[in-house]
């Protein structure tokens, strides 16, 4: 009998995946002027910020460090820093 | 103080999107963002195919998906006629309704080498929203001109230099060309207006009929910009005139978004951009740059932009 091949694979999968490695540029979410407007959860192309309540911050395994976030926020509440690995 | 304020009631914690984290695009990509806000928007009852390109091979490095919707690739050129065998069969289930189907490619596997699949698939009027990610080259096998790459772009394959100032050819007017198939909707818009391309996305999904979102997507790596203008880019390309957001009922010009107040001379949008540095190191160029301003501007008259 022949076998089936597997070409299906499982929704989400990708998140074995820890893209963050590639980052050099850090955001730092400062929590300090933050009115809520969810625009860095929006502009995300890797979908990683997270959270409620004026109180955002992406997640560091994904986050590639585009910089995006902190350049679209209008109230300039994320900066980009250098990381140290 | 604290008591004075009006107490909103607070939003939910953001929710996973439906296309998430771990993808492989490059950081910045203006086409993963753009996928992300139009099956966030489509919502989960959504099929999704898509064309050979970038989006497929960074959403979908195998055994991995990124995509929490169904999905499938097939061929370069053929997302539209897949999703429009998705559509037929569900109907022949009688299953379609409250599911939306979304088919998707680049603008080379859109405007060129997919152009009959799609033509057929807008006759046909099958129910589908097709989406065009067009980051205006072949970005996936290395910047390679397409029908759909502005006048005077430096690619691999229209090298700028002593003989040339780049790709000679006009954008092809890939939307008009749709809507003149007579579909019920057809639009461009940008991740620049991410609010904006989503309201489109639901308005499309509500039509009985083949829909087509013609998208802006800026590539950092193609056109040779920092990581962080992707959205400042895209928005500056609607500014100048240069893409600009039409709406077509029925191959009728219904809607537009006016620039009068943010209309701005094209250097802005060109100057952030590696692929039209040529045009800003001689006289000659700074010609050049006057024949893009004219295409502007035509585009500006043609829809009444101001
Ligand atoms: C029939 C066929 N020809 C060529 C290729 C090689 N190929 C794979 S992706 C790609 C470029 C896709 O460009 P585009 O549609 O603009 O999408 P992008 O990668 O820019 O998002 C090419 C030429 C292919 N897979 N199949
Ligand atoms: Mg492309």
């Amino acid at each position: 009998m022949s076998k089936p091949i597997l070409i299906t694979v499982g929704p989400g999968t990708s998140k074995v995946n820890k893209t963050g490695a590639w980052r050099t540029l850090m955001p730092v979410f400062k929590h300090d002027k933050c009115n809520d407007c969810r625009i860095c959860v929006t502009v995300c192309p890797d979908a990683c910020i997270f959270g409620q309540n004026n109180v955002y911050n992406a997640n560091l395994d994904y986050c590639k460090g585009c910089g995006i976030c902190a350049h679209e926020c209008p109230v300039d509440d994320i900066e980009m820093v250098l990381e140290a690995k | 103080m604290a008591e004075t304020t009006k107490k909103r009631k607070p939003k939910p914690p953001v929710t996973e999107s439906l296309l998430t984290s771990g993808h492989r695009a490059c950081a910045g990509c203006g086409e993963s963002l753009g996928a992300k806000l139009v099956i966030d928007a489509a919502g989960p009852n959504t099929i999704v195919t898509t064309c050979t390109g970038c989006l497929e091979v960074f959403s979908t490095p195998y055994p991995e998906s990124a995509w929490r919707v169904p999905w499938i690739h097939s061929l370069f050129e053929n997302s539209s006629a897949v999703a429009a065998g998705v559509e037929a069969g569900l109907k022949a289930l009688g299953k379609k309704e409250g599911i939306n189907v979304i088919a998707q490619g680049g603008d080379g596997g859109t405007a060129d080498i997919g152009i009959g699949c799609l033509s057929g698939m807008l006759e046909r009027n099958h129910e589908v929203l097709y989406v065009c990610y067009d980051n205006e080259a072949y970005m996936n096998t290395g910047v390679q001109r397409s029908g759909l790459t502005p006048f005077d772009t430096h690619t691999t394959t229209s090298p700028s230099g002593k003989k040339s100032f780049g790709n000679q050819h006009p954008k092809k007017p890939l939307l008009e060309i749709v809507a003149a198939h007579n579909i019920p909707y057809a639009t461009s818009a940008t991740v620049g207006y991410p609010a904006d391309l989503q309201l489109k996305v639901k308005k499309a999904l509500k039509e009985k009929g083949a829909t087509f979102i013609h998208l802006h997507v800026p590539c950092p790596l193609g056109w040779v910009y920092n990581t962080e203008l992707t959205i400042e880019i895209a928005r500056l390309a609607v500014q100048t005139g240069l893409f600009p957001l039409v709406e077509f009922k029925w191959g009728k010009v219904t809607r537009v978004r006016k620039i009068t107040r943010e209309r701005k001379p094209v250097e802005e949008y060109l100057k952030h951009q590696g692929r039209y540095r040529h045009l800003f190191a001689s006289e000659e160029g700074k010609k050049e740059i006057k024949k893009i301003q004219a295409i502007a501007d035509a585009n500006i008259e043609k829809y009444g932009l101001v």
